[in-house]
């Protein structure tokens, strides 16, 4: 009995243009598309062709946040999960909380490999991974681009700020995912439908005695500095020429 | 008051840029002390560089075989050891700091804040989310330690002329063995470092082929500048990854950003937006990219980029 453990988050879709609330308290998301953030998309995709290959029996989805969460897990169900955990919270949950209440699963589930997507495209931070390695004292992978398992270990190969790095870790393992390991597949139809049916346990988070109180406050939302407007040059001769002008060539 | 530890990102004996820009973060913050932390097999050369940045008080070699390369989970009992006596640890947000960091933080105990843009004071910074659509102002609790990221593209790296003592560490620290390293495939190009050069030309989906990319790598080399891809191109196969500019590739703030063939999705203009002069060739006048560009020029990049080439001699 060889699991995977999966964490989807739930994100304003990947298309949308997030805008920033006029009174500077947080952006736009009322009737906002919701999606599984991409990262995490890939990861569940990566687990599911590890499964599919042999290299484990179950996938289990799991997401941190409110009820709507569960159309994110139920997307994932339709992929191909076996089994999905919302752990139900309705206030902000930091990375350090995240990884805490992954840690508390972990403890009864005992995966092999955790996947997780490496950054929420939301928030940005690119840490959850990182933090749950450490709290559980087991090797991170992160930002993996490839992933080749050989009995207890995993080679793993990085995109880096240098180029590609490949390392082994022994399992279990948390691999995080970067854009290139895999093309998620599309749900079909029957799937939605087959995912109806697929076991969804609820927790609460506070059932699971792990501090979630938020670190840091975020005080002020503001719009990024709009960039002055540009000229349009008409050929080459004209770009040439403003490049000379503000001295680029 | 602020004593802050940054650890040093440096490979082949030398050290990153990324660590003078994490100085210069680290500067802004008021009667700061700034201590670098080098931890290499070896780190006297690196530890040399590191003393000549300007406002650097000290710098510490960790020396230990185990730190010949950057594994996150070799280092981050190291670095959690040493930051015992500082109030503040610092990284770059670069691939080396954004592994690490956070594994740090969660061996301490705290949270991290990710890709500081500016400080407004010890404990008040602003950071970039949703691919830089917003900037938020964060404040963080006073009586715990903060480790977090400096987003590099913010800072203009602190210059050399400071004269810090360089002093030997000891470090106790059970170091893991599940993580080993195997290899890493870097392309040496010979050209400028994407992430410094004042000078980017950046290559989309436009481009049709890696072959056809080979006229950015020509225009490039005309301006002495690095190349930089959109992620459209790097899926395609068009440009290595380690080119791909943007919310989750490189986020560069150059002199002079030539982006050719680029649309311009929120994702890659994320990580231009700090560029000084960014230039848009692309024969769609609709392109999002032309709304960001200080200069644009609508026109088929495969008439323009040879014209461009021979105009600039």
């Amino acid at each position: 009995m060889s699991k995977i453990l999966v964490g989807l988050k739930r994100v304003v879709d990947y298309n949308v243009r997030v805008r920033v609330k006029p009174d500077g308290t947080g952006v736009v998301t009322d009737g906002v598309k919701m999606s599984i953030n991409p990262f995490d998309e890939i990861a569940l995709e990566e687990a599911l062709r590890i499964k599919e290959k042999g290299g484990a029996t179950e996938v289990i989805v799991v997401s941190i946040g409110p009820a709507d969460t569960q159309q994110q897990l139920r997307t994932g169900l339709a992929m191909g999960a076996d089994r999905a955990i919302l752990v139900q919270a309705d206030s902000v949950v930091e990375p350090l909380a995240a990884a805490k209440v992954f840690l508390k699963l972990i403890e009864k589930e005992s995966p092999q490999i955790v996947l997780l997507g490496k950054q929420g495209i939301d928030d940005d931070n690119n840490q959850t991974g990182q933090m749950l390695a450490a709290l559980w004292d087991r090797p991170q992978a992160t930002f993996a681009s490839k992933v080749e398992l050989d009995g207890g270990k995993a080679k793993v190969t990085r995109e880096v700020d240098a180029g590609l790095e490949t390392i082994e870790v022994d399992l279990p393992a948390v691999l995080t995912t970067d854009l290139r390991l895999n093309e998620p597949r599309y749900v079909k139809l029957p799937d939605i439908m087959k995912a109806k049916k697929k076991p969804l346990e609820t927790v609460a988070i506070a059932s699971l005695g792990v501090e979630t109180a938020p670190q840091f406050k975020t005080t002020k939302y503001e719009p990024p500095a709009a960039r002055s407007k540009g000229v349009m040059v008409k050929d080459v001769g004209e770009l040439v020429a403003a490049l000379k002008q503000k001295g680029l060539v | 008051m602020a004593k802050i530890l940054i650890v040093a990102e440096h490979a082949g004996g030398k050290l990153n840029q990324s660590t003078a820009k994490c100085v210069a973060c680290a500067s802004t913050i008021s009667g700061a002390e700034i201590h670098v932390a080098v931890f290499a097999t070896d780190g006297a050369p690196v530890a040399a560089e590191a003393a000549k940045i300007q406002g650097v008080k000290t710098v510490l070699t960790v020396n230990n075989a185990a730190n010949a390369e950057p594994l996150a989970a070799v280092l981050a009992p190291q670095v959690a050891a040493v930051a015992a006596n500082y109030t503040h640890v610092f990284g770059p947000s670069t691939t080396f700091g954004k592994d690490l960091m956070p594994r740090v933080a969660a061996l301490l105990g705290v949270g991290q804040l990710s890709d500081i843009m500016a400080a407004e004071g010890a404990y008040k910074f602003r950071r970039p989310v949703y691919a830089g659509n917003a900037i938020i102002t964060v404040e963080a609790p006073q009586d715990k330690k903060l480790v977090a990221t400096v987003r590099t593209a913010s800072f203009q790296a602190a210059p050399e002329g400071g004269s810090a003592s360089v002093e030997a560490a000891n470090v106790s620290a059970s170091l893991p063995s599940h993580t080993r390293f195997v290899t890493r495939s870097a392309a040496a190009t010979g050209r400028p470092d994407l992430q410094t050069a004042p000078r980017v030309v950046s290559g989309g989906r436009a481009l049709g082929s890696s072959d056809n990319f080979k006229i950015i790598f020509s225009l490039a080399d005309k301006l002495g500048a690095a190349v930089g891809a959109s992620r459209a191109a790097v899926d395609a196969g068009y440009a290595a990854n380690d080119l791909q500019v943007g919310q989750t590739g490189k986020i560069i703030a150059p002199e002079l950003y030539v982006a050719v063939g680029i649309s311009g999705a929120i994702q890659h203009l994320t990580g231009i937006k700090d560029a000084r002069t960014i230039v848009a060739i692309n024969k769609d006048a609709e392109a999002p990219i032309f709304e960001v560009a200080d200069i644009g020029l609508v026109g088929d990049l495969f008439t323009v980029l040879p014209e461009l080439e021979k105009a600039l001699g």
